[in-house]
C-alpha cells in the first residue's frame, strides 16, 4: 500500500512538473546557429541532399561509429545470455508447420524487401532513410523468413563475415578521411559528384552502406538468437 | 496555448503526448511485477522521449531538411526544420532497440531460471 502510494506520489509530481514544461513552451521560430550552419553549408560542403545524413555520417560521425559499437555489444550481451548448451541434446519440440500461404509469401517476398533494404540504405544521401532503417528492413525479411520455418539455419560464416568486414570497412573508411581530406569520417577524399545524383557525396554511400549491412546482420543475428 | 489544428500547436500537442506517454511508461515500470510488463514500460518511456526530441526540434510551417525541388538550396535555413534532433533521435531509436533485445535476452534466462517472469521470484537482489 504505501509503495503504491509512494509510485503514485513521485508520477504526480513528475505529471505536475511536464505539465509546466508543457505549458510554457513555445516552439522556437528559427533554427540556432549550429543548424542553420548545418542547412546552410552542408550540401555545398558534403554534397549531401539529406541533411540529417550529412549531420549523422559526417559532421557527428564519430557518434554514429560509437552508436554502431553500443549495437554491436548489445548484439554480443544478447549471443552471450542466450548461448546454446552445444553438449546438451536438443529436445525436439512438435511444431505445427507454417501454413502454405506464409510458406508461398516468404519467396516471394523476401528478395523484394531485401531489395527495399539495400534502396533505402544505397539513397540514405538522397531521400529519407538510411543505414539503420534499412538494415532493419533486412532483418525484418530474416524475420519473416524465420517466423515461417523456426528452423531455418542462417549462414554462420556470411553473417559473421559481413558483419566483421563492415565493421572494419566503416573505421578504414574513416581513418582515410582522416589521412587523405579534413578529418576522421571526412566524406570529401572521393569526389562529391553532381549533388542530387546516386554516386555522389563522397564517401556517405560507402559508410551508410556498411552501416546498413552491419545493422542489418547484428539485428538478424539478435532475432536467430531469440528464436529458441 | 491555442488547441486548433492550425499547425501552431503540433509541436506542443507531439511534446505534451509524448510527456504523458513516458509517464504512462514510468508507471508500468514501477507499479508492474511481471517482468516482460516492465519492460514494455521502458519501451513506452523510450518513446515518449523520441515524440519529446522531434516536437522540440520542430519549426511551424517547415518542412523536412532535405534539398530538392520543393526546397531551395540557398533559403534551404529558412523552409526546413532542425536537423540535429532529427538524427539524435535515429540514434536514440537504434540504442532503445538494442537496450531492449538485451532486456528481453535477461527476461528469458530469468524465466529459465526461476520458471517465473514475476519480479517477486528474483531472491538473487534481496538483502
Amino acid at each position: 500500500m504505501i509503495k503504491r502510494a509512494t509510485v503514485l506520489l513521485s508520477l504526480l509530481l513528475l505529471g505536475f512538473i511536464f505539465l509546466h514544461i508543457a505549458m510554457d513552451y513555445s516552439p522556437p521560430s528559427a533554427l540556432n546557429s549550429i543548424s542553420e550552419q548545418y542547412v546552410a553549408s552542408g550540401p555545398d560542403e558534403l554534397g549531401a541532399a539529406n541533411i540529417v545524413t550529412a549531420v549523422l555520417v559526417t559532421y557527428r560521425g564519430l557518434d554514429t561509429l560509437g552508436e554502431v559499437a553500443v549495437l554491436f555489444i548489445s548484439a554480443a550481451g544478447v549471443g552471450l545470455l542466450l548461448r546454446r548448451n552445444l553438449g546438451a541434446p536438443t529436445e525436439e519440440k512438435k511444431q505445427r508447420a507454417a501454413s502454405e500461404l506464409v510458406g508461398t509469401a516468404v519467396h516471394f517476398l523476401l528478395p523484394l524487401i531485401f531489395v527495399l533494404g539495400v534502396y533505402i540504405f544505397v539513397n540514405g544521401h538522397l531521400t529519407p532513410g538510411g543505414g539503420f532503417q534499412g538494415g532493419a528492413v533486412l532483418a525484418s525479411g530474416i524475420m519473416l523468413l524465420l517466423l515461417a520455418d523456426p528452423h531455418t539455419q542462417l549462414n554462420h560464416g556470411i553473417v559473421e563475415w559481413l558483419e566483421s568486414t563492415s565493421g572494419f570497412g566503416y573505421v578504414v573508411v574513416g581513418v582515410l578521411g582522416l589521412v587523405l581530406a579534413g578529418g576522421f569520417l571526412d566524406n570529401r577524399f572521393l569526389d562529391l559528384g553532381t549533388f542530387g545524383e546516386l554516386f555522389s557525396a563522397g564517401a556517405m554511400p560507402i559508410i551508410y552502406v556498411l552501416i546498413g549491412l552491419k545493422v542489418g546482420t547484428e539485428l538478424s543475428a539478435v532475432l536467430e538468437r531469440m528464436k529458441d | 496555448m491555442s488547441l486548433t489544428m492550425d499547425g501552431t500547436s503540433i509541436p506542443i500537442i507531439v511534446l505534451a503526448s509524448g510527456l504523458i506517454v513516458v509517464l504512462v511508461g514510468l508507471w508500468g515500470m514501477m507499479s508492474r511485477r511481471n517482468i516482460i510488463q516492465i519492460i514494455i514500460g521502458f519501451s513506452l518511456t523510450d518513446t515518449g522521449i523520441h515524440m519529446l526530441m522531434v516536437a522540440v526540434g520542430y519549426l511551424n510551417g517547415r518542412t523536412a531538411p532535405i534539398i530538392d525541388d520543393a526546397v531551395d538550396r540557398t533559403q534551404a535555413a529558412t523552409l526546413v526544420v532542425d536537423p540535429i534532433p532529427s538524427a539524435l533521435v535515429l540514434t536514440a531509436i537504434v540504442i532503445g532497440l538494442g537496450v531492449t533485445a538485451l532486456l528481453l535476452a535477461y527476461a528469458i534466462q530469468i524465466y529459465k531460471k526461476n520458471g517465473s517472469l514475476s519480479v517477486d521470484d528474483c531472491s538473487e537482489l534481496k538483502g
